[in-house]
């Protein structure tokens, strides 16, 4: 155990701390650790995050300095957990952040823009960004073998970047996920273990497993480097704005280490200088009806979420026992954003919104996003000239079954132009 | 009621390195107890000043989470495995 007062000491491993990442810190406690593949506090059970030396970063970090590195979230890589240079996952992040004028029409929105992770590298979610800084920083402490527990983006992710890396790979997943998700691990040749169970009873058995396997769990011993890369979600829409803090985000919450993570990047960004603190920053959680225990807090009022056992069309955010739903209720606390929650229905006709008037296939989470974010607008907690930005995180063609019966047959016809002109007769 | 406990590894120097113990009792409750009485030092860290089980751990009866059954009041039969894990893992979003 270390003691709170102590320095961190050299990592065993051997990768000393980098100019810029001085250890790991209980994020209730305060107890100090070294680098390590650790992730809760030995004494209190806390998350670990990592402790970074802001003073040295904000010495190098300018906008001109960033703007000068790769067009991926490697340009902020000061404020990401690895020690060396990446290597592995170098095309991830830099996603389009596009002007959502259609959307915003139809909900009322006059400056809403839309964080496009549907296209991220190279499995078309938000995951790439979590994932790259993940394996980089497993092969810097020495493992061979990377695995996660996963609703399916990260499963697809590990076994992507696993591939690439040339590691062994152990993908965690319920059972009953959509053949996309299942497919998009199989293709990589990861072994891939369905579990008889949902997202949490996998994450409870992986919690298990990563105690008696020397193996890198991204998301259990790697996780306090794991998260960070979602902070890129947060730079880069600064950035992309201008080098500036929106006035609403809306972020959809399955463990809440997102929003949590979007929240701190934001805050890093504007302590640094990088950009203009904007403390009427209000930051907005987007759950499922058929999952939405911070929802349910947070219309109770409670600081804490009691688990559900999930039952959605959107199980990219079936987590019934959110390790961040604590913080995200903070987060929102203390933003003055809010929690809604959109029932299946809502969420199909959410993706279909997104997809009709921006172009846009986002999987059922994105359709939770729009779908709360047009609650949001509606109920007036999101003003017309807010500047909103939605965040979007994983692609539809990995959800399809979720529209089965909810979109038109193609118009049949025969191979001539009578045909043509009398069934389609698109006068 | 003899129930098997399954020690996470932060715990197991105060369990003389053992990951499973076995202790007696009717309830959540009970075992807690009789876990912190052999094992001094384990009280405190699994539970808070209040007496109440850490924000950052969930506690299992047969892979079953407590807080779906009455918590710590939750009875318990012979044979049955309590298992003590950190809450913060996983992360989908």
């Amino acid at each position: 155990m270390s003691n709170p007062s102590a320095s961190h000491r050299p990592s065993p491993e051997g990768t000393s701390p980098s100019a810029f990442l001085k250890g790991l810190k209980c994020r209730e406690c305060g107890r100090l650790y070294d680098l390590a593949a650790i992730h809760v506090c030995d004494f209190c059970f806390g998350p670990l995050e990592v402790d970074y030396d802001y003073e040295a970063i904000r010495r190098v970090l300018t906008r001109d300095a960033i703007q000068k590195g790769p067009n991926s979230l490697w340009r902020y890589k000061h404020l990401l957990p690895v020690v060396n240079e990446p290597t592995i996952g170098l095309h991830a992040g830099m996603t389009p952040l596009l002007k959502a004028d259609r959307l915003g029409k139809a909900l009322g929105l006059k400056r809403l823009y839309i964080k496009n992770d549907t296209v991220n590298h190279p499995t078309l979610s938000f995951k790439d960004r979590v994932v790259a800084v993940a394996i980089n920083r497993a092969r810097e402490l020495g493992f061979k073998t990377v695995a996660c527990a996963s609703t399916g983006n990260l499963a697809n992710s590990v076994s992507a970047h696993a591939a690439s890396a040339g590691m062994n790979c152990f993908v965690f997943i319920p059972h009953d996920l959509e053949a996309g998700k299942i497919l998009g691990n199989l293709i990589y040749k990861p072994t891939v273990v369905a579990v008889k169970g949902n997202y949490d009873d996998v994450n409870r058995l992986c919690s298990e497993i990563g105690a008696e396997y020397p193996w890198a769990f991204v998301n259990i011993n790697i996780r306090p480097y794991y998260a960070e890369g979602s902070k890129s979600m947060a730079f880069e829409t600064a950035e992309q704005l201008g080098w500036r803090i929106p006035d609403q985000v809306v972020v959809p919450i399955a463990s809440g280490s997102l929003l949590t993570k979007i929240w701190k990047g934001f805050q890093e960004f504007s302590s640094l200088g990088i950009v203009d603190a904007h403390p009427g920053l209000k930051v907005n959680g987007a759950q499922a009806s058929g999952c939405s225990p911070v929802y349910q807090a947070f219309m109770a009022g409670r600081t804490q979420f009691v688990p559900v056992k999930p039952k959605t069309i959107a199980k990219s955010l079936a987590i019934g026992n959110p390790a961040d739903g604590y913080y995200s209720l903070d987060v929102v606390g203390k933003s003055h954003g809010q929690v809604e929650a959109a029932t299946d229905p809502e969420i199909v006709e959410g993706m279909v919104l997104l997809a009709e008037t921006e172009g846009v296939f986002a999987e059922t989470a994105g359709g939770v996003t729009v779908a709360c974010l047009r609650k949001l607008a509606k109920k007036g907690a999101i003003r017309p000239d807010d500047l909103t930005v939605a965040y979007i995180t994983g692609n539809g063609l990995k959800t399809m079954e979720a529209l089965t019966g909810y979109l038109p047959e193609p118009v049949g016809i025969d191979p001539t132009l009578a045909s043509f002109r009398k069934i389609v007769n698109p006068s | 009621m003899s129930v098997l406990i399954r020690i996470p590894t932060p715990l197991r120097p105060l369990t003389n390195g053992q990951n499973e113990v076995q202790e007696t009792g009717g309830n959540v409750r009970e075992i807690l107890d009789k876990l912190t009485a052999h094992y001094p030092g384990i009280g405190e860290r699994i539970l808070d000043e209040k007496g109440d089980v850490r924000r950052f751990i969930n506690i299992y009866v047969n892979e079953e989470d407590i807080r779906f059954r009455e918590g710590v009041q939750t009875a318990l039969k012979e044979g049955d495995e309590l298992s003590i894990i950190p809450a913060i893992a996983g992360g989908s979003r």
